[in-house]
């Protein structure tokens, strides 16, 4: 299969008139984005990128129990993260979702403490896989490794930021296409649009759910399809190109934000590793294919997005040395840090104080 | 004190806490307008409107699910099952969510939520409408699981449910909702979500029940002591946590156990229960621990007299209990 034309559905969503305007200036320009800006999402494309590759690296040398690659998705990831306003909206990320962590903050450091399950680890101080993310500051919740339970949570959040009168704040969620599969995102969808919640579904298709294409997955051509059963726009995007996942998403909540109701954005985009590290994908997709995208691919595209605005080699050059030399120190530092004990194992059952099942106190 | 109906404990206690505290919510099929199936929440959306008394979809994973969200978001949400045989659909949501939640986030997410649940039979309500689910629940580190069957106790454990910092299933037998009436304390009553209660004191056999077994454990109590067997009747009203205390101090006592539950037998409650008491009392038995418990059939027939043979009822406890006293 090769890469499908990305198709937007200019005129099919009520939302063509907070469409950003164009101009014939720079891309950048016209999406209310500095040069600076365009830099920073390109530096955390490529970090995401370069601790992807390291963590599968790390596996096949034995020194990391487990990864799941992040490669192909940096664009989608980064450009729709960046609709996202730390600690006031919400953000439920989904297990590939490093570059969405990397833009509210999260570390290389992070997510090594993380992928060796140290005690360190902030997510879940070695409980959970990686990718994991849970942060009560950054309004980043907690989710489980299972398909689509997540949308439920994003759409309780947005009723609480409703009941509370938190208003402009938004629920940012998460998934694969095929986590637009179980029923618990539809009753989501269902439920936001019934009660105008502030939620955004934000999708990236990937094709694939390990080995499972998306025509095995939905009968409709896209999953921004599934959008008009709830009554809420859909928006399709590049997901390989970072411009365009931002200005897609941003259409979608700025919808989300003016008290519309929810909103969808699918994020057209690639995996290039494996499902995880014990996946092995020889036995569903060609080499050729993984290749045909990889000429689309989004950290390259934004390095020469960057290089034709004016950036110069030694400049981005300089980026990758800085980042290279941060992932080695976060990767030796997490490395040397303690693992869990056996008996810490023990906490945060119940809230603190509340009795055992049974009968002593935590 | 004031004497009321268990349905009316709930709703009353209902009504306090949400009026108390702005933060509960409640969510369910029908109960906005309807004021719930049951009646529970009559006259809440009219009180506190539709923002906070949510009629949802048809849909018990999302009620659940949305549910959770919102008490991360600093909600006090109230989910309720219209009757427990409908938990499958959420079993997800409470289970490997809310359960996990605050285990998986080492604290930083906590899931301060009740699910309430009508269980039970005896109301000809058929396969699906007369459901045990507690055992399902008892199972998980994360939840707690209560089964209080009195006003008082309804009053004081739901008031607590909904202060807690944890996910509770609070399961109420609908057959007693309206049977059984009892004086409830006034004012701001609260019973810790934990212990259970001794309902009765006797010397002979000790008796171990929820629900509307304990109402028939106590009848059948009253029966047996016309013949000269006094029996002791624990109300297990909290099944996680497990009183372990209260429950080996009262096997002692008597050193004959017999645990009398709705639930069909095996790997149920009453398991727990009776292995608890073998592991640390055995030394003090006098007899082996009983169990009277539901037969192996997959859910309760509509027809009557089925449901009369699967439900417990003072005479079946009676003759286990005589069955004991005689071991």
């Amino acid at each position: 299969m090769t890469p499908m034309a990305v198709r937007t559905r200019e005129g099919s969503t009520p939302d063509n008139a907070n469409e950003v305007a164009r101009s014939s200036g720079p891309r950048h320009d016209a999406l209310g984005l500095s040069l600076d800006d365009v830099k920073r999402m390109y530096r955390l494309m490529l970090m995401t990128r370069l601790v992807s590759e390291r963590i599968l690296q790390l596996n096949r040398m034995g020194r990391t129990p487990f990864g799941a690659g992040t490669d192909g998705h940096e664009a989608a990831q980064i450009g729709a993260a960046w609709c996202i306003r730390p600690g006031k909206d919400w953000t439920v990320p989904y297990y590939r979702d490093m570059g969405v962590s990397f833009v509210l903050g999260f570390t290389a450091l992070d997510e090594f403490r993380a992928v060796l399950g140290k005690a360190t680890d902030t997510n879940s101080a070695g409980r959970a896989m990686l990718n994991m993310f849970s942060s009560p500051e950054r309004r980043v919740l907690s989710r489980s490794v299972l398909v689509g339970t997540e949308f439920p949570h994003a759409v309780g959040l947005a009723l609480a930021l409703r009941n509370r009168k938190e208003d402009k704040c938004v629920v940012f969620a998460f998934g694969g296409e095929a986590s637009t599969s179980p029923g618990d995102f539809h009753e989501a969808a269902n439920f936001a649009s019934i009660h105008k919640l502030p939620v955004v579904f934000v999708i990236e298709n990937n094709l694939l759910a390990i080995s499972t294409r998306f025509e095995k997955q939905m009968a409709v051509a896209n999953v921004a399809d599934r959008a008009a059963a709830y009554a809420m726009p859909g928006h399709i995007a590049d997901g390989m190109d970072v411009l365009d996942s931002y200005e897609k998403t941003r259409l979608a909540a700025d919808h989300a934000r003016a008290g519309k109701g929810p909103a969808l954005v699918e994020l057209k985009c690639y995996r290039y590793q494996p499902h995880t590290s014990d996946d092995d994908d020889s036995r569903y997709r060609t080499k050729q294919e993984v290749e045909e995208w990889k000429a689309r691919d989004p950290v390259k595209r934004g390095r020469e997005y960057l290089l034709g605005a004016g950036a110069s080699e030694p400049d981005l050059e300089a980026i990758r040395v800085e980042l290279a030399n941060e992932i080695e120190k976060a990767i030796a530092q997490a490395e040397s840090e303690p693992d869990p004990r056996p008996e810490d194992a023990l906490t945060h059952v119940y809230a603190e104080g509340t009795p055992r099942p049974d009968g002593t106190r935590a | 004190m004031t004497e009321k109906s268990n349905v009316q404990a709930v709703h009353d206690t209902l009504l306090g806490e949400f009026r108390r505290d702005e933060r509960h919510i409640l969510l369910g099929e029908d109960v906005g307008v309807r004021g719930g199936v049951f009646r529970v929440s009559d006259g809440f959306i009219e009180e506190f409107g539709a923002d906070r008394i949510i009629d949802t979809p048809v849909a018990e994973s999302s009620i659940v699910g949305i549910a959770i969200g919102a008490a991360i978001g600093g909600l006090r949400p109230v989910a309720e099952m219209q009757f427990a045989d409908f938990h499958a659909p959420a079993f997800e949501q409470i289970v490997n969510e809310a359960a996990r939640m605050r285990y998986r986030s080492v604290g930083a997410f906590g899931v301060p939520l009740v699910i309430r649940m009508p269980w039970g039979g005896g109301v000809r309500g058929a396969l699906y409408h007369s459901q045990s689910v507690e055992a399902f629940y008892a199972h998980v580190p994360g939840l707690k699981v209560v089964a209080p069957s009195t006003p008082a106790d309804i009053t004081g454990m739901l008031r607590s449910a909904l202060r807690d910092a944890d996910p509770v299933v609070f399961l109420e037998h609908k057959a007693i909702y309206r049977s059984v009436k009892g004086d409830v304390p006034d004012g701001d009553y609260t019973i810790p979500l934990g212990p259970a209660d001794v309902k009765r004191e006797g010397a002979d056999i000790t008796v171990y029940a929820y629900g509307i077994s304990l109402h028939h454990a106590l009848a059948a109590a009253e029966r047996l002591a016309a013949d000269g067997v006094q029996a002791t009747v624990v109300d297990v009203r909290s099944l996680r946590p497990l009183d372990a205390e209260t429950v080996l101090r009262e096997a002692r006592k008597t050193g004959k156990c017999l645990i009398v539950y709705e639930d069909n037998r095996l790997f149920g409650a009453g398991a727990e229960i009776a292995a608890l008491i073998a592991e640390e009392a055995f030394e003090d038995l006098d007899a082996p621990v009983m169990r009277l418990g539901g037969p192996e059939i997959p859910a309760m027939p509509f027809n009557k007299p089925q449901e009369d043979w699967f439900m417990p009822s003072p005479e079946k406890i009676a003759v286990k209990m005589r069955e004991l006293a005689a071991y």
